[in-house]
């Protein structure tokens, strides 16, 4: 498997992606390029393209037209969404999903990076290093006191966390994330903020939220969508200061 | 490992919400194979070929026929479990994989009869009346045990696989998936009622007279079957077993409670399920090639939707999601079904409608589910 080519910097690369759904276009002409360990907000309305932009990365949905890359070689149109998660982007979901019916340690080891075919899958047995691991992510989301409840058992914000944890199992390379910190009590979002500032460089994140305080507190830079293309881009004060973003978004 | 693991750090309260298959086989489960290996390999044998007739203790032949059917149910059971109850792939068409099994042990048991039948011919005698002068090509090297023994995993795996790839593949699920299996298994059962299909037509295969040479109403053959049902039982069981406690398992599961992330996981469902699903196949396949020389008879009735939906309440109401649960639920069913259907039979489907209704409202996790929580 080919590693992402990243020595341009860019890690995700998308241009003219355009989708439409009965008519309907979710996304137009939309161009938007992502470096290697940023951190990245994307902030719109409703209906602005933001899911649709994530559908369009993870391959749950084909773009209409243009090109979508990660790094310089791996064309994403072409790759189901297995493959694409394998190749390292990871996927967190607005409502959380995690497997309700296992525990909070065996849902970090089933994501954990490792072979995921059938055959390997049956005889897979935990070493005491990938065990070591999985403490080690346990820690970094502060569950490692949940390791053997059921994930179903947990509280929204520690779900959150959990599939936050099994995105970081999967060592990926770019983690989206659409409204990690959605029904989060204050405390929960202010370590979520912690913790994604300290990912980034590590990883590259893009976060998608409404929450303006919470992207206040972690954007290095922030992308505005509206009507399906980006309505403008830079830093926090920058964006709040442009006058298209003031009347769209803003709504002053 | 992992569970094993979670025993020795978690605190106690974490431990009692490890999921139910886990504690299924903790102690006393061993005890109770035991128990069940016991009456299958002594008690039963030795009350039927040792105790003479009329004394207290023998089983009749009647008996252990009856107890070899409800063990093939039993197997097919545990197939259904697999496939629904851990995958959360609801298969209403399981009767054709059961009843394609029983069809290519039926064809070497037809060609075992030879010249036995009532026609006196070398061919089976509803070829005879269908004036025909020569097996068609299909029947081929039937009358060898290994190939009709090879046909029993084969026809149903193929079939199986093939359907499962495109259904799964186009990404058909849920109840869709359910109505095109039904559809599957109705119109299979069509094709077999067709007297030119070569299989019977709808009175199917029956008057087999031996198995291997063996005379296939002995009662030494009948126990013999028996318990040879038993032992791919008990070996189907520790298959299931190893799969549902393995990593396999726990992907599974996973993709019944939550396919997306199990996909956004960088696993492909499809193969997964098409692992499983043939698997399943496969195991209802064995069953019915057991069933048929033990009962004597098959034909396209055990493709009517009506039965794939018997092995769905069976499994119901056992409880899915466990391995035992499903093989007591086809036991406790059928013991019903052979009680009732002698001693009220026009009661038998209002039984059954109501313990599906009962089941599904007071019991979601079927007879295993209050069993498990008294272990617990």
């Amino acid at each position: 498997m080919p590693g992402v080519d990243i020595t341009h910097g860019g890690i995700l690369y998308l241009e003219s992606i355009s989708v439409s759904f009965d008519g309907f276009k979710a996304l137009n002409d939309l161009s938007l390029v992502v470096d290697a360990g940023e951190l990245r907000c994307i902030i719109g309305p409703n209906g602005a393209g933001k899911t649709t932009l994530m559908d369009v990365v993870t391959g749950k949905t084909r773009p209409d037209s243009g090109r979508a890359f990660f790094g310089q070689t791996i064309d994403l149109t072409r790759l189901s969404e297995p493959e694409i998660a394998d190749r390292g982007i990871g996927r967190k979901f607005q409502k959380p999903t995690v497997f309700e019916q296992h525990t909070v340690f065996e849902n970090i080891e089933l994501a954990k990076k490792t072979d995921k075919r059938v055959w390997p899958t049956w005889h897979a047995k935990l070493d005491s290093k990938a065990r070591d691991q999985i403490l080690a992510i346990l820690d970094t989301i502060h569950l490692s006191s949940q390791a053997g409840r059921l994930a179903g058992l947990l509280s929204h914000g520690q779900k959150q966390w959990l599939e936050i944890g099994m995105l970081l199992a999967q060592e990926p390379l770019l983690l989206l994330l659409d409204e990690p910190v959605a029904g989060m009590t204050d405390e929960e979002t202010l370590r979520s903020a912690e913790l994604f500032v300290s990912l980034a460089g590590d990883y590259t994140l893009i976060v998608v939220e409404h929450d303006m305080d919470f992207v206040a507190k972690i954007a290095q830079r922030v992308t505005v969508l509206h009507e399906g293309r980006v309505l403008a881009d830079g830093s926090m004060q920058h964006v709040q200061q442009d006058e298209a973003v003031i009347e769209v978004f803003l709504g002053r | 490992m992992a569970s094993e693991f979670i025993r020795a750090r978690a605190p106690a309260h974490a431990i009692s919400a490890l999921p139910i298959a886990a504690r299924w086989w903790s102690g006393s489960a061993w005890g109770w194979m035991g128990v069940a290996a016991l009456t299958l390999f002594v008690l039963v044998p030795a009350g039927n070929l040792l105790v003479p007739q009329g004394h207290m203790l023998h089983v009749s032949d009647y008996t252990v026929t009856l107890a070899g059917k409800i063990l093939c149910y039993a197997i097919v059971a545990l197939a259904m479990d697999l496939i629904w109850g851990y995958t959360g792939i609801l298969s209403l068409g399981h009767g054709l994989f059961f009843a394609l099994g029983g069809y290519a042990m039926g064809m070497y048991l037809m060609r075992s009869i030879g010249r036995d039948g009532v026609s006196g011919s070398d061919l089976p005698d509803f070829m005879v009346f269908l004036d025909w002068k020569a097996y068609p090509w299909y029947w081929s090297f039937t009358d060898q045990f290994w190939y009709a023994a090879l046909l029993v995993v084969l026809v149903p795996g193929v079939l199986a696989f093939v359907f499962g790839y495109f259904a799964f593949r186009s990404r058909i699920k849920g109840v869709y998936f359910s109505i095109i299996t039904q559809a599957l298994t109705y119109a299979f059962m069509l094709l077999f009622f067709r007297n030119d299909t070569g299989f019977g037509g709808n009175n199917g295969f029956t008057d087999f007279k031996r198995i291997l040479g063996f005379p296939i109403a002995a009662p030494e053959t009948r126990v013999a079957l028996f318990m040879l049902t038993g032992a791919a039982l008990g070996g189907f069981l520790l298959l299931g077993r190893a799969i549902v406690s393995s990593k396999l398992g726990r992907v599974l599961t996973a993709i019944r409670d939550a396919e997306t992330r199990v996909m956004f996981s960088g696993y492909n469902p499809v193969y997964f399920k098409l692992f499983i699903w043939t698997l399943s196949a496969i195991i209802c396949g064995i069953a019915g090639a057991l069933y048929v020389p033990q009962v004597g008879i098959i034909n396209p009735s055990e493709m009517s939707p009506a039965n794939s939906i018997e092995i769905a309440i069976w499994t119901a109401v056992g409880g899915r999601g466990t391995l035992i649960g499903p093989i007591f639920g086809a036991v406790a069913v059928n013991l019903g079904k052979s009680w009732f259907t002698v001693a009220l039979p026009e009661y038998w489907l209002y039984v059954l409608g109501l313990l599906f209704i009962v089941v599904t409202l007071y019991l979601p996790r079927g007879l295993a589910g209050p069993l498990s929580r008294k272990t617990s």
